[in-house]
């Protein structure tokens, strides 16, 4: 069991992990110009934003699952241009679509929080807009740090949606949430709560690094 | 006078409550039963049980989960009463007195399911192990439930009768139910084994996988129903638990198990297999 665990927490951080990171580059910027900028539709774009962060996890499975189904929306394309069903990069796919409106989302509220009157004063120290976008950002960081430290938490502890386009498949798309599931449903309990276990720290774990990253703020 | 409508709700709150306790005439008993998904999946369960519950005035919960975690939550005394296919598991739980009593009730059998085109040409083969082999030989894409349910451990139960140590690229354990492996393997193009009902059901929402091999009596499926000790806990209640069985293996509720599914699918679902019902 112990060299398979490895690649299960390997898989589970390396799926999580890219889909964060893809959220996040997405999603930072997303929310900073939902925050910063005027423009027609911002509303509509925040009420989009807000809902998404609520969306069930598991109807967004389904959703990549019917775009990528063999006989899915997305058929009629080449079929090497897609993700695979049954595939880390599947899994990797839903995660981002559930994780991309909690960091986007919180972001913009982040921003929204910081004082108007600051980008006015950069701006009128001749910084340019984009250089005060960037100030104010640099403001938010512990509400963006925030945003994605949610985003992480939505995903990792996900099980549903990776369930439903991963497979579950032993050493090819089995992740620390979808092997509790297993192990609960063969009644092996102990093993189960093991596995919950050793979520709950390795979450624990990289909250510890992502707040490491704005310890200067904190201990401020 | 918003107060005294409060008053009022807390007041018929109150008489809800009066009326849901002990001091009600007559008590509608409860009985847990743990039981495998297919029974459950297949809709066998909502056709009989409701005729148990009004016969009774019972209430029937079903957990419908795999049958390792079925008889776990038997070990666990968090059941009453489990319907389970795994006989060797079900001898081992009788064996360490987990059980006061176990009854043959029924059985259903497994097909090997396929895609149309048959690249391993199992549908010309005559038994089980040797559809299995050819699989294995060509290295064809097969999905295993992987869980320990009934039907992962028949699986098991084939590969080594065939010698066989399925392992590779080609052999994809899904650790999932027999809905979701159905899925997958209609997916993939892949080979599986299900049991039949499971499989009938679905060809009704439509699906491209075929029955390509069929009758082996080695891949017959029996269920069996098994009172759980009462020396677990308090709460287990033996008496329905043991009316549950009886009701179950005599000849009337054989025969609606006989008759179930044969409108739809112009074939039984599982056959009836009761001591009682073979005497009879």
């Amino acid at each position: 069991m112990s060299g398979e665990l490895a690649e299960i927490i390997a898989l589970s951080l390396r799926v999580t992990g890219l889909a964060l990171l893809i959220s996040s580059l997405i999603g930072i910027p997303l929310g900073a110009i939902a925050g910063l900028k005027r423009f027609i539709g911002r509303r509509l774009l925040m009420a989009l934003l807000y809902t998404g962060m609520g969306f069930p996890p598991v109807v967004i499975g389904l959703f990549v699952y019917l775009l990528l189904s063999r006989n899915g929306w997305l058929s009629f394309m080449p079929a090497d241009v897609l993700p695979k069903l049954f595939t880390p990069s599947a899994m990797v796919l839903a995660q981002t679509i559930i994780s991309l409106p909690l960091v986007a989302g919180f972001t913009a509220a982040a921003v929204l929080g910081v004082d108007p009157s600051l980008r006015l004063q950069v701006r009128a120290l001749g910084a340019s807009e984009s250089q005060a976008a960037w100030a104010v950002l640099n403001e938010a960081r512990m509400g963006v740090l925030v945003a994605v430290i949610a985003g992480f938490g939505s995903i990792i502890s996900e099980v549903g949606a990776v369930m439903m386009v991963g497979g579950n498949i032993a050493g090819h798309t089995r992740l620390l949430t979808t092997a509790i599931v297993l192990e609960t449903s063969k009644g092996n309990f102990d093993l189960a709560l093991a596995l919950g276990g050793v979520l709950l720290g390795l979450s624990f774990l990289a909250n510890l690094a992502m707040l490491a990253l704005q310890g200067k703020s904190l201990d401020e | 006078m918003k107060t005294n409508g409060l008053l009022v709700s807390l007041f018929l709150v109150a008489l809800l409550l009066a009326a849901c306790g002990p001091a009600a005439p007559t008590e509608t008993a409860r009985l847990i039963l743990a039981t495998t998904t297919s029974t459950e999946n297949s809709g066998l369960l909502a056709y009989l049980l409701p005729q148990f519950e009004t016969q009774y005035n019972a209430i029937v919960e079903v957990i419908a989960v795999g049958t390792g975690q079925a008889l776990q939550l038997g070990e666990d005394g968090n059941a009453d009463v489990l319907l389970v296919h795994a006989r060797d598991l079900e001898d081992a739980f009788m064996a360490g007195g987990h059980g006061l009593r176990r009854e043959d009730v029924m059985y259903n059998d497994f097909v090997i399911l396929g895609p149309a085109n048959d690249p391993a040409g199992v549908a010309d083969v005559a038994t089980a192990t040797e559809a299995f082999a050819l699989i294995s030989s060509s290295a064809s894409p097969f999905i295993s439930r992987g869980d320990d349910s009934g039907t992962h451990v028949k699986e098991l139960e084939v590969w080594a009768a065939a010698g066989l140590q399925p392992a590779g690229d080609w052999y994809v354990s899904a650790g999932q139910g027999m809905g979701a492996v159905l899925t997958m393997a209609d997916e993939l193009t892949a080979y599986t084994l299900s049991d039949r009902s499971t499989y009938l059901a679905r060809t009704l929402e439509g699906t491209d996988l075929q029955i390509l091999f069929e009758g082996d009596p080695t891949l017959f499926n029996p269920y069996g129903v098994i009172a759980v000790n009462p020396g677990k806990n308090e709460a287990i209640n033996s008496e329905l638990a043991n009316q549950f069985i009886d009701w179950l293996i005599s000849v009337p509720t054989q025969e609606l198990i006989a008759s179930f599914g044969v409108e739809q699918f112009s074939q039984p679902l599982f056959i009836p297999d009761s001591e009682a019902w073979r005497n009879r």
